[in-house]
């Protein structure tokens, strides 16, 4: 019983983990029809640069106060990632954006090795684990017989609350409705006013800043980065955002806890352990996608008079 | 005095495609102007071109004694262009209110958009009973009335409507006619492109005929309605 709270604290981090990444990658491709695949990068980028602000930014003095050190770290890891996204659609998809479907999607893989390569060159031994702060984690939260470290329940808290208020943004604002709008009919929002590269901007600061953050935590989480965990995770959230639908901020979420959860309980119960977790990930999204192509809470592709 | 739009010699290609080769026309403030032609003379590109979604490759497009050829979308509707398209496109997902609120997107003046969202519902008060269903679930009619109210949201100074009657009953159809006719006098100028011709022309304080991509022929809407080679070539008789 214990073993299985345990593993189930476990799924809801990773869930946590990838559900912020997977709401980049569906409201990417909910506007502009792109799978961005660097955007599993903008993860890894923002998790170094949070590392970098705790190295080379924070005084010595202040770097054992969490409650100085986590901020300042978001904040750089924020930053860098919106940077980077901001950057790569500017220079790389935007000049593609009336191109045939597939340039896109190559660039983006193009771009995703790049990011990856990048760091490697300038962050210093980026490719092997570069040790990430302690100050957070050694803390344990101990809820009956389960104990999780603080730093993977502030990850599940912040998942949430920034999905809802993402969710609420899109739904209320006046600029998520133009988000909408683009993604429904790009032609017919232009004729309300609508300036499409600046919505598109938006989504992609968005999903970074989702990104970044997720980077950070997950960093001080895990305790140690490469420059390889964008690949993973991002593979996991693309995984999240098909299972949930693509194009659904609630089905990405969702998506995303549920295959944490797989992955953890299918490496503790199910044979062959945690060497073939993936495989049971990949049998959910197969047989959900047999019967609901869509993903769970995407919409039918329709035909329309 | 200059015209409030003025089209000279417009060309437009998709790719190797001229689907407009020469358009010219001109739309006076507080007119209704028409244009007519038989389905793929090039009307519906010519609208787009106006509003921005397309380039032209030749040719000029002045409003306001201003060229709007170069501008964005965007910056074309700020400037007091709007533009209902052909098969309405409204926003299917979102709800009527949520439409009429795209319409008014540019616009900060928050009370104004209430008291417009309000005359708009006053002009189709099947959209005021039904503010916050989805307008997929609208008939075309209904989506109709939300299209040319949504494209009133702005405030425009101009009024595009491309086919405002398709697919509408009779009574549906004279109640959109209606409307139009209403919103010119409210001061609106109206450029209403129609395969209806014979409603559109007897509504039109000026009618241009579009045939493959150029404007033929020209006048106040009743001699069109009263020439021969119109009358041969687009009202059946
Ligand atoms: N997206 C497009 N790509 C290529 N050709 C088009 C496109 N849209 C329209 N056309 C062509 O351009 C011509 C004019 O079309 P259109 O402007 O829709 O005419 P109308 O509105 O008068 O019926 C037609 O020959 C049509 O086939
Ligand atoms: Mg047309």
């Amino acid at each position: 019983m214990t073993t299985l709270l345990q593993q189930i604290a476990n799924g809801l981090v990773l869930g946590a983990t990838i559900g912020l990444i997977a709401l980049g990658y569906t409201m990417v491709y909910g506007i502009i029809q792109l799978i961005n695949f660097a955007h599993g990068e903008v993860f890894m980028v923002g998790a170094f640069g949070g590392l970098a602000v705790y190295r080379w930014v924070l005084p010595e003095s202040v770097r054992g106060d969490w409650y100085i050190s986590l901020p300042a770290m978001l904040v750089g890891g924020v930053v860098v990632a919106v940077v980077i996204a901001v950057l790569m659609e500017r220079f790389a998809y935007r000049p593609l954006r009336n191109a045939p479907r597939l340039a896109p999607l190559i660039t983006a893989l193009g771009v995703s090795v790049a990011l990856q390569e990048a760091i490697r060159l300038w962050f210093p031994n980026a490719d092997a684990a570069q040790p990430f702060p302690r100050v957070f984690i050694d803390a344990q939260v101990r809820l009956g017989d389960v104990s999780i470290p603080a730093s993977g329940l502030l990850l599940i808290v912040v998942s949430v609350i920034l999905a809802v208020l993402l969710q609420t943004y899109i739904s209320r604002s006046r600029m998520g409705r133009a988000m909408r709008a683009t993604s429904q009919d790009r032609d017919t929002a232009r004729l309300m006013g609508v300036n499409p590269d600046r919505v598109i901007v938006l989504t992609f600061v968005l999903g970074a800043t989702l990104a970044g953050i997720a980077g950070v935590l997950y960093g001080s989480f895990i305790t140690n980065v490469d420059n390889s965990i964008g690949f993973q995770n991002g593979i996991f959230a693309f995984t999240a955002a098909v299972l949930g639908g693509i194009g659904s901020l609630r089905g990405a979420v969702i998506g995303a806890f549920i295959i944490g959860l797989i992955k953890s309980l299918g490496g503790q119960y199910m044979p062959g352990g945690t060497q073939y977790d993936y495989v049971w990930i990949f049998v959910v999204l197969i047989l959900v996608l047999v019967f609901r192509p869509q993903g769970l809470f995407g919409e039918a592709e329709r035909v329309r008079a | 005095m200059t015209a409030l739009l003025e089209v000279d010699d417009l060309s437009v290609a998709y790719g190797a495609i001229e689907a407009v080769r020469s358009v010219s026309f001109v739309v006076e403030e507080g007119q209704i102007v028409c244009l007519i032609g038989a389905n793929g003379a090039g009307k519906t590109t010519t609208l787009r071109t106006i509003s921005g979604l397309l380039r032209p490759r030749a040719g000029d497009i002045r409003f306001d004694g201003k060229s709007i050829a170069k501008e964005p979308a965007h910056v074309i509707l700020s400037r007091g262009v709007a533009h209902s398209p052909e098969g309405r496109r409204v926003f299917a997902r979102m709800s009527v209110e949520e439409n009429l609120l795209l319409g008014a997107y540019t616009r900060k003046d928050e009370a104004g958009v209430r008291t417009d969202m309000n005359r708009v519902y006053e002009l189709f008060p099947v959209l005021g009973e039904r503010k916050q269903q989805k307008a997929g679930l609208f008939s075309g009619g209904e989506q109709q009335m939300l299209a040319i109210g949504r494209a009133m949201m702005s405030k425009p100074r101009l009024l595009m409507l491309d086919e405002p009657s398709m697919g509408l009953s009779p009574i549906m159809t004279q109640l959109i006619f209606d409307t139009i006719k209403e919103l010119q006098q409210q001061g609106t100028t109206i450029l209403l492109v129609e395969q209806n011709a014979l409603a559109a022309l007897a509504l039109s304080d000026r009618g241009y005929v579009v045939d493959l991509g150029q404007t033929t022929l020209e006048g106040p809407g009743h001699d069109l309605l009263a020439d021969e080679r119109v009358r041969a070539a687009y009202l059946g008789q």
